[in-house]
This record gives C-alpha cells, sequence and structure tokens, in this order.
C-alpha cells in the first residue's frame, strides 16, 4: 500500500489526462454533489458533507479540508457507461421504397472515474453482468466500459440513507478498480493511502509522488472504513428479502404504496443500476434519413408495459411491486446478485420520500412468521 | 489484494459464439408480398435483399422477429411461415399501432428491417410420439402455424394432432383457404368454433376453449401448445388440467412490451423471466403462478 499527499493526488489526475483520459470526478453544482470534469483537486468538493434523509438531501460546509467526506449524490456513473440518450442506427431512404442503414462509427469515449464509491463500484460490475455477460452485449457498452480507468474511494463517512454494509457492497472496495483510495485527515496531515488494484493502475502510480504507506496509516484507513461500516443510515435484511417479495406479489401492502407513489420514476433515475430503455424513431423533414435513438426508460410509466389493448400494469401498486421485486428478488435469478448496492440514492430522491429499507420492513411485518424468510 | 487475483478494471466480457456484432442493427429485407388475410390482419412475405442480409440463424416454430418500417419504429412479430423454407420469412399481423399500420401500407419492393430469430420454441422435438393439441385464439393461429407444417412435414412422428382455433367472428377466421385445407385432411382433427355467429355461420359457436372437453386426444400422452389472449390461455390451460394433461406437458406463447429483443430493455419482463429470451414460448409450470396474479 502507497501513500499520497494532496500534490500528489493532483498529479494523478494530471498523469489521467496526460493518458487521455477524460477525468471525471466529484464536484458541487446546483447545490449537489455530481460526477463532470475534474482536473485539479481544487475542482473537488473540499469540506463538503451531504445530510441525506428520506426526500431530502443538503450540503454543509465543514470547513474540514477533506475532498471525499460527502456521499452518494444524486447521479452515479451510469450515464457515462450507460448513456441516457444515444442514436443506435442512422437509415437513409436510397429510392421511393428503399432505405439503407448507416453505420455510427463514433469512438467510444474514454473515461477515468476518480471517487468511485464502492456501492458505485457494485453497481458497475452490475450493469456488466447485465450488459455484457448474457446472451447479447451492448457493444458501445463494453468499448466504453473497457477504456474506463477507475480510482475507487473507500467510505470513511456513511450517509443516513446509505446501507452498502448490508448489501454486501461496501464501505470497502474489495475489487474493480485500478486504484483505490482512502482519505485521511489529521489535524495538519492530509494525505491518501492507495491500494494498487491493476497493472494500469501500477503503470500509472509510475509518474504519482508516491512512499509506502505506514503501518499507523493503514491502521486509520481501516478504522475510518470499520467506522463507517457501524454508522449505516439504514439496514436491509438481504438473506431473506428475495423470498419475502416473492411470497407477496399478492399482499395488500402494493395497494398502501400506491397512495403514496407518485410513479415519477426519480428512483430509477437515481438508481446507478436501473437499465431500462426504449427506443425512438425519427425522420428529418423530408422523410429522406431516419434514425433510431435508445433512451433510458422507467417501470413506472404507464407506457411501459404497453401492449396493444393496454398497459400489464396499469395500477402504481403493481409498478412499485416490479420495480422492488426486480431489484431485490427477479435479478437475482437473472444475474446473480441482487439489482441493489445500498447507495440510498432512490430514499434520498424519492419527492416523497419512500425508503426501500422501509418497504420491505413493512412488508416483513405484515407477513405471518411461518413465511417470513422461508417461504417459496 | 495481489495483481494476479483481480482483472484489470474488474472487466471481463463474455463473448458468445454465434451472436451477431451488432445486434440492434437490423437486417434489411425486400417485401415480395403483402397479402390482406382479414379485414385488419395481413402477412408479409420477406426475402433477404443480399446474402450479408440474411439472418445469421433459421428460425425455428415460435420464435419472432423484431421489424422495423423506416422512421416509423420496430415491433415484435412472430414468424408465421413454414420453417422448412428458411430462404423468406413470414409474418402476420393486425393494425394495431402506428408501426403495424405502416407495415400494411407497404408495397411489394419495399424495404424493411429485420433483427432476429428471437426467442424460445415450440417443443416439437418433445411432442414426438404424443398427441398433439395446439389452442389458437384469433392472430394466437399465426405464431402456431410454423409449428403446423413442422407437425405435418414430418406427420408420422406424431401421433393424433388437433387444431382447436377460435375467431370473434367468422370474418376474423385467419388462414382461412388452409384451414379448409387442413380439415379436410383424414390424419388431422380441426375444430373452429367463433365467439358470435354472423351471415350464415353454422359452425361450432363459443369460446374456443369450450371445444377443448370434446376434442379427441388421450391426456396422458398429449403435449399442448396455445397461444393467444392470455385470458384465454389461462382458460384453455385449466380446460387441458381438468382433461388430464399435465402443466409439464402445456406450452403458452406470451406477449409483453419488447424494445430490444435482446434482454437488455427491461421491457418484457414477468417476475424473473425476459420473455424475448425466455420466452416467448414457457412451459406451463414455469409461469401458472405469476399468470395467476393480476399486471405481474
Amino acid at each position: 500500500m502507497h501513500t499520497i499527499d494532496l500534490t500528489g493526488f493532483s498529479t494523478l489526475l494530471g498523469a489521467l489526462a496526460d493518458r487521455g483520459y477524460q477525468v471525471k470526478g466529484p464536484v458541487v453544482r446546483d447545490g449537489a454533489v455530481v460526477y463532470d470534469d475534474v482536473h485539479d483537486a481544487c475542482d473537488l468538493p473540499a469540506g463538503t458533507i451531504d445530510e441525506q434523509e428520506p426526500g431530502r438531501y443538503r450540503l454543509h460546509a465543514t470547513g474540514d479540508p477533506a475532498l471525499f467526506d460527502h456521499t452518494a449524490g444524486p447521479t452515479s456513473w451510469k450515464p457515462f457507461l450507460h448513456p441516457p440518450s444515444r442514436r443506435l442506427f442512422r437509415a437513409r431512404r436510397t429510392d421511393g421504397q428503399t432505405f439503407e442503414v448507416q453505420d455510427d462509427d463514433a469512438e467510444p469515449p474514454r473515461y477515468a472515474f476518480v471517487g468511485v464509491r464502492p456501492c458505485d463500484l457494485s453497481s458497475i460490475r452490475i450493469l456488466d453482468r447485465v450488459l455484457t455477460e448474457g446472451p447479447f452485449v451492448d457493444r458501445d457498452y463494453a468499448a466504453r466500459r473497457e477504456g474506463t480507468f477507475v480510482v475507487a474511494v473507500n467510505c470513511t463517512r456513511a450517509g443516513h440513507t446509505c446501507f452498502c454494509a448490508s448489501m454486501g457492497t461496501g464501505p470497502e472496495a474489495t475489487e474493480g478498480f485500478d486504484l483505490a483510495l482512502t482519505e485521511l485527515v489529521e489535524g495538519d496531515t492530509h494525505v491518501f493511502t492507495v491500494e494498487v488494484g491493476s497493472e494500469r493502475g501500477q503503470e500509472l502510480m509510475n509518474d504519482v509522488p508516491h512512499r509506502d504507506a505506514t503501518l499507523a496509516e493503514a491502521d486509520d484507513a481501516r478504522a475510518g472504513i470499520e467506522h463507517a461500516r457501524r454508522h449505516m443510515g439504514r439496514e436491509l435484511h438481504v438473506a431473506t428479502v428475495k423470498d419475502l417479495l416473492e411470497a407477496n406479489r399478492d399482499s395488500s401492502h402494493w395497494d398502501d404504496l400506491a397512495e403514496r407513489c407518485m410513479a415519477c420514476g426519480n428512483c430509477t433515475m437515481a438508481c446507478p443500476t436501473c437499465f431500462c430503455t426504449t427506443v425512438e424513431d425519427a425522420t428529418d423533414l423530408e422523410g429522406a434519413t431516419a434514425e433510431r435513438r435508445q433512451r433510458w426508460d422507467s417501470c413506472f410509466t404507464s407506457d411501459f408495459s404497453y401492449v396493444h389493448g393496454g398497459a400489464v400494469r396499469p395500477s402504481t401498486g403493481a409498478r412499485y411491486r416490479q420495480w422492488i421485486t426486480h431489484k431485490l428478488a427477479g435479478w437475482v435469478d437473472q444475474f446473480g446478485s441482487p439489482g441493489c448496492v445500498g447507495c440510498g440514492r432512490c430514499i434520498t430522491w424519492c419527492p416523497v420520500g419512500i425508503d426501500i429499507t422501509a418497504e420491505v420492513r413493512a412488508l416483513d411485518a405484515a407477513t405471518p412468521s411461518p413465511t417470513r424468510g422461508g417461504a417459496a | 489484494m495481489s495483481l494476479d487475483r483481480v482483472p484489470v478494471g474488474g472487466y471481463a466480457p463474455q463473448s458468445v459464439p454465434g451472436v451477431p456484432a451488432e445486434a440492434m442493427r437490423p437486417r434489411l429485407y425486400e417485401v415480395s408480398s403483402v397479402h390482406q388475410d382479414t379485414r385488419d390482419t395481413f402477412t408479409l412475405e420477406l426475402h433477404p435483399r443480399t446474402d450479408a442480409d440474411r439472418l445469421d440463424a433459421p428460425y425455428a416454430p415460435g420464435q419472432f422477429a423484431m421489424l422495423y418500417v423506416f422512421g416509423v419504429g420496430e415491433v415484435p412479430i412472430s414468424m408465421s411461415g413454414d420453417p422448412a423454407r428458411s430462404n423468406v420469412l413470414v409474418h402476420t399481423t393486425r393494425e394495431v399501432g402506428a408501426v403495424t399500420r405502416a407495415m400494411g401500407a407497404l408495397k411489394p419492393g419495399a424495404t424493411i428491417g429485420v433483427r432476429g430469430p428471437f426467442g424460445t420454441a415450440w417443443p416439437v422435438d418433445r411432442a414426438e410420439n404424443h398427441d398433439v393439441v395446439l389452442v389458437a385464439g384469433g392472430i394466437g393461429l399465426a405464431p402456431l402455424r410454423p409449428a403446423i407444417y413442422h407437425l405435418l412435414a414430418h406427420r408420422a412422428r406424431y401421433k393424433r394432432i388437433v387444431i382447436l382455433f377460435g375467431a370473434r367472428t367468422p370474418e376474423e377466421l385467419l388462414f382461412e383457404d388452409q384451414l379448409s385445407e387442413w380439415r379436410s385432411r383424414l390424419d388431422l382433427d380441426v375444430h373452429v368454433s367463433v365467439d358470435r355467429a354472423t351471415g350464415d355461420w353454422r359452425g361450432n359457436v363459443g369460446f374456443v376453449t369450450q371445444l377443448i372437453p370434446r376434442a379427441p386426444f388421450d391426456p396422458r400422452t398429449t403435449v399442448a401448445m396455445a397461444c393467444g389472449p392470455e385470458i384465454m390461455m389461462t382458460n384453455a390451460a385449466a380446460a387441458l388440467a381438468k382433461r388430464g394433461v399435465p402443466a409439464e406437458r402445456m406450452w403458452l406463447s406470451m406477449e409483453r412490451n419488447m424494445k430490444c429483443a435482446v434482454g437488455h430493455c427491461g421491457h418484457c419482463q414477468m417476475g424473473p423471466y425476459f420473455v424475448c429470451h425466455d420466452g416467448p414460448v414457457f412451459r406451463h409450470d414455469r409461469i401458472a403462478r405469476l399468470m395467476s396474479v393480476p399486471e405481474v
């Protein structure tokens, strides 16, 4: 394990830019920490913590120099790898009745993600499985993903809507990164321990002034992560949730949810793993060229399940049931893990503060005990 | 953590043999004929524009393709032709939306985009040495027709073959000429029913599922395949079960919204299944529980 100081951190950002990466990291915009271009350590949200509750998000200044005291913000890394809107193909009329399809040869962007939290690291791994490890490969995603350099940052502070410890996805990054940092701030000392996770990461460190981490620094990093683990704002009993949801497709709890849920789809937009898309077709005014675009979609819209004759899920309760049951149960059958990483974004960014962990608890409380945890 | 334990960035995409390079890019086919079957239903015959446009794999009965109309959109439509004629794709559909309306207006010579074939197939191999009962409601006969072609092409491999077909009115009977032809065969039992008799209809009146109790098959050795509205398939499964056909020998073809057909858009989910690749043809016992819950 290595240690770098704040200058070393800026050098690291520069070394990534020198290698042709578009460097993305946390910045403050419109009162929230979002991921965007970063060039230097001073671009990052120093001394910023986020207060997160169901339906509430506020930033506060701490006066502390730490760059990574914030937790998951409203956006994830998903938009960079699985863009909200992208063209699938263009087509051109060759005469009145025929057309040809044109390939898009645009080079995929090469990103360096700096500040990927362990929950988000898991969410990227989950998207990999969904989009590249099934019978078909989303080649655009695969190309973006392959080029991406990942600098993870372990969490030493947990937010009030965080539950990564329950989901087994954090607060420590254990794999899937090129470099993993842990920020240590104490008195006048401001350093990062650096764990190397790949040859690419090792190669980058050649250009970043560093020294071996001291035992005390390694201990402090571990203690910081443990502190976050012990202070999770939420928890979810993952061992029993799949059975619980599958046994409760008929529950009246979904009607109760329909009274609160506005079916706005915010949770699906904020979620780092929600991958659903729709397509849109358009032509120019003359009808000579056409294009087909893919854009994010949400299972909370009525159109989502439309087949001729009507929507399969006309009620809001059925849509919420679809979302949570897919996320925590069906996903396991489909992709071998839950689709939830415990980042808490769906809780914070729900305008009416619906809390996925509270809904699971309520469902559990309403389920007669013999079926609890064990029903098929 | 040691270096050799961790792959670069943790990322290792799986390459799948036989999968088209770009699954979302349509191949180009030429419409060779458009046939109006009923007032709102038509059948397209399509040929690949070039050899490079030909779909990579022959299709199996029950599979579907995504058909793209220039600038209008793309819809999933079952294969309805003879699977032995692999050089031609046949699709039968109803005009129910913008894309199918535009598709119905295409003229011979027009280009259409095709992706596929996708999805699971009717269990025509599993059905060998069995009585085979096919239950179709309305346009549901179209996805079953490739199975019928297959059964008739290999008639000796099957015991009794029973086709039960229902439509709302006599005017909505699909593939009428072919039905007459099938009815005239001695090695095939074809029974047709309409929900509402009009004109000079003198045949059965009632839901197609009402034909099941009297149909000539031995439930102990029957494989059943049903396609039609969900409620019709539910009722058909119940009537077949009442005759003694176990759920493990019934197959249904499900319909859900589909945008990609490759398991990426999420629209076609039914419980843990992606209807586009876990279906559309499901063994009934796999989905019976899900079908019993509203709005899944």
